[in-house]
């Protein structure tokens, strides 16, 4: 598993070279072809022995994280980059640039808040990142405006199944598709390593136009609450459950056919799969859905407890559900009578 | 008239499952278009072949409705909305799951104040005694519309669905009435118009018309203490200013009321404030659209209570037809 490397990387949203970079050195071992587009969508894509359909798999480099907006003397000011609970922020270790500064992000002492103050959360607008240093000139020389800031985390393993790491949304889709680019199709496949998915959706929009695939799966880590203090109807997905497929969320209605292929193949071959329960969030199968004359779209997640923090948490076994289950759908999808049938070739004819 | 839309507001047609009520669509029309097909997202597009202009029409098939997302052990069934569901007008309502399931949608009573009530406190009880008797009919991810079959209450129509069936049903009545034209016309009936303007994204794409026009419902400022719109049913088909996801194209705004001024037919207009339709996708498309649309003044709007006047629906028929030849 290269999740450890693809995790400590940088890489927060409009700014992924270190990772692309990484996942690139991986798979030039693979692709015929490598090509990196104006927004920085690293696409690889693999000739099929018959080469008669386009497969797309997508999974996004980036990461959210933070970003210098100003000085308070020494002391960094900041705002976020894609969505994050800022109740989470306070305490927490943060690196600084591709330098990777170390900083805590800090708020005022407890003891001298006034009692309205510690009823309420803490603003972001109220913490800061210390770097160490007193004055402005030197915060500004070593992060200057626009400066991104990533969560400081280290892989970790916990427990006998599972890891925790930032990042594992979504360094789990990306380390499955260079898996999957080890392998060799029937069809042309397009491994794409998006861009500024948690910003909206953006550098799959333009992948999947360059693209213009026939069938795109979209490999995520998603989010999981089978915690403590909720109810069971709201489940996002279980840790454990296995490979988790969206029916239905903010951005997309996926292929319906698509999913129950899936869904059979999973449990045919004793892969664990379960359906996302709840209809919140979104990823680039939205935009890919909609790009071009339309696409057949489809995604599969790992469950990530605590996601969009620096300490997600994730089952190795879901992971290797998410990794089997793609595998073998592309393996499937290889087959021509497969193909014709989900995309219904045939079905429709001309009157 | 009141004939066809009865039968298109009865077909199953939830945003992302529009199965059903296109393949009563192609029924209708098959006979009087070129050739049809249906897209990677299932968009209906009809072609009239032809020399001339090229012009897409759209209205959009899908309805909203339910998707199921919890099945508890009792047996009672937790659900997502599919586009713009109210609680408030859930409350007490028929589902129809799309394999003929019959559940009521009812909520937990020990909420204290029914103004907090959201749709994570409904839930769907189909009469099932438990868990396993409930998943031998509805599983996670199945949809539910909601019932309101149509009737006719003098001019007005009520029914679930008139947005937009009743769009759909001006564009079949308007291919199968279709005078002789050069013009190469391609009616779309769309998919997800409640989900955000999807389906219409990708047909435009694949189209790229010369000029588009849509046929929704819009709604209405004709009821007791409601906010001020200047649209009532039963005053003629209203054409589209804007809305919250267009300001219609002047040329096509033009086309259309100088057509109903040449049929002496009424019309109004429509500004509507919030909201969005199919020609805010469209005219976006590619290198940009010229869109606009026709709309049918409809009370009551997302509920299985829906109500829209005929004669208004009639004038819209004849408002595109003319249109579409010119």
């Amino acid at each position: 598993m290269i999740l450890k490397e693809l995790t400590e990387l940088n890489g927060i949203s409009g700014n992924e070279t270190k990772v692309m970079e990484f996942i690139k050195s991986h798979a030039v071992k693979y692709a015929d072809n490598i090509t990196v587009d104006s927004m920085g969508n690293l696409i690889a894509m693999k000739k099929g022995s018959v080469g008669k359909y386009k497969v797309m798999l997508s999974a996004h480099m980036d990461e959210v994280g933070l970003m210098v907006t100003g000085y308070s003397e020494g002391m960094l000011k900041f705002k976020t980059v894609g969505g994050i609970d800022e109740r989470i922020l306070p305490g927490k270790r943060v690196l600084v640039g591709d330098e990777r500064i170390p900083g805590i992000i800090g708020v005022k002492p407890i003891h001298v808040q006034e009692r309205e103050e510690r009823n309420v959360n803490i603003k972001i607008k109220s913490m800061y990142i210390d770097i160490g240093v007193d004055k402005k000139e030197e915060a500004e020389a070593l992060s200057p405006l626009g400066e991104q800031i990533a969560f400081y985390s280290e892989y970790q393993e916990l427990g006998t199944d599972c890891i925790k790491a930032k990042a594992l949304d979504d360094r789990v889709g990306c380390s499955i598709l260079i898996e999957a680019l080890k392998n060799s199709y029937e069809f042309d496949l397009y491994a794409c390593f998006t861009v500024q998915e948690e910003v909206g959706l953006r550098g799959s929009e333009v992948a999947a136009y360059s693209v213009r695939p026939d069938i795109a799966l979209v490999i995520e880590g998603t989010t999981c609450s089978d915690v403590p203090g909720v109810d069971e109807q709201s489940y996002s997905s279980t840790m454990g459950g296995g490979a988790v497929l969206t029916i239905m969320d903010r951005t997309s209605y996926v292929d319906k056919e698509l999913v129950k292929f899936l869904y059979n193949l999973g449990v045919q071959n004793n892969i664990k799969v379960q359906y996302k329960k709840t209809t919140t969030g979104g990823n680039d199968a939205g935009k890919i859905q909609l790009s071009g004359t339309g696409v057949k779209v489809a995604s599969i997640s790992a469950p990530c407890r605590y996601i969009h923090s620096p300490v997600s948490v994730m089952s190795k076994n879901d992971y290797y559900a998410c990794l089997e289950l793609t595998k073998l759908a592309l393996r499937e999808l290889g087959k021509e009578e497969t193909m014709k049938r989900l995309l219904n070739i045939g079905g429709e004819k001309n009157v | 008239m009141f004939e066809l839309i009865k039968n298109l507001t009865d077909k199953f047609g939830v945003s992302g499952n529009e199965e059903e009520i296109r393949e009563f669509i192609k029924g209708e029309i098959k006979s009087k278009v070129d050739s049809i097909e249906v897209d990677a997202l299932g968009n209906l597009i009809a072609t009239k072949k032809g020399n001339g202009k090229k012009i897409m029409v759209a209205a959009h098939m899908d309805e909203i409705g339910v998707m199921a997302t919890h099945i508890d052990e009792k047996g009672f069934i937790r659900f997502s909305n599919i586009g713009w569901v109210s609680q408030n007008y859930s409350l007490g309502q028929r589902v129809r799951f799309k394999n003929g399931t019959i559940g009521t949608v009812f909520f937990e009573e020990k909420l204290d104040d029914l103004k907090s009530l959201k749709l994570s406190n409904l839930y769907i009880d189909i009469g099932a005694k438990n868990s396993e008797e409930a998943q031998k009919k509805v599983n996670i991810g199945d949809t539910a519309a909601f019932c309101g079959p149509a009737e006719l209450a003098g001019d007005m129509i009520i029914s679930k669905a008139l947005d937009d069936r009743s769009g759909c049903a001006v564009l079949i009545e308007t291919i199968k009435n279709l005078p002789k034209t050069d013009n190469e016309i391609y009616f779309v009936f769309t998919v997800q118009e409640e989900l955000g303007l999807r389906g219409a994204k990708t047909a435009a794409f694949r189209i790229l018309p010369d000029f588009a026009i849509a046929v929704d419902v819009t709604l209405t400022g004709d009821t007791p203490d409601c906010k001020t719109m200047e649209v009532k049913c039963g005053m003629g088909p209203a054409i589209k200013i804007k809305d919250g996801s267009v300001v219609c194209h002047n040329d096509v705004r033009k086309l259309l009321t100088e057509t109903a001024k040449k049929l002496n037919l009424p019309i109004q207009y429509e500004i509507l404030e919030r909201g969005g339709s199919d020609p805010g996708a469209i005219h976006l498309t590619a290198g940009g659209i010229p869109s606009g649309a026709i709309s049918i003044p409809c009370r009551y709007t997302h509920s299985p209570s829906e109500m829209a006047s005929i004669s208004d629906i009639d004038n819209a028929v004849k408002l595109l037809k003319e249109s579409l030849i010119g």
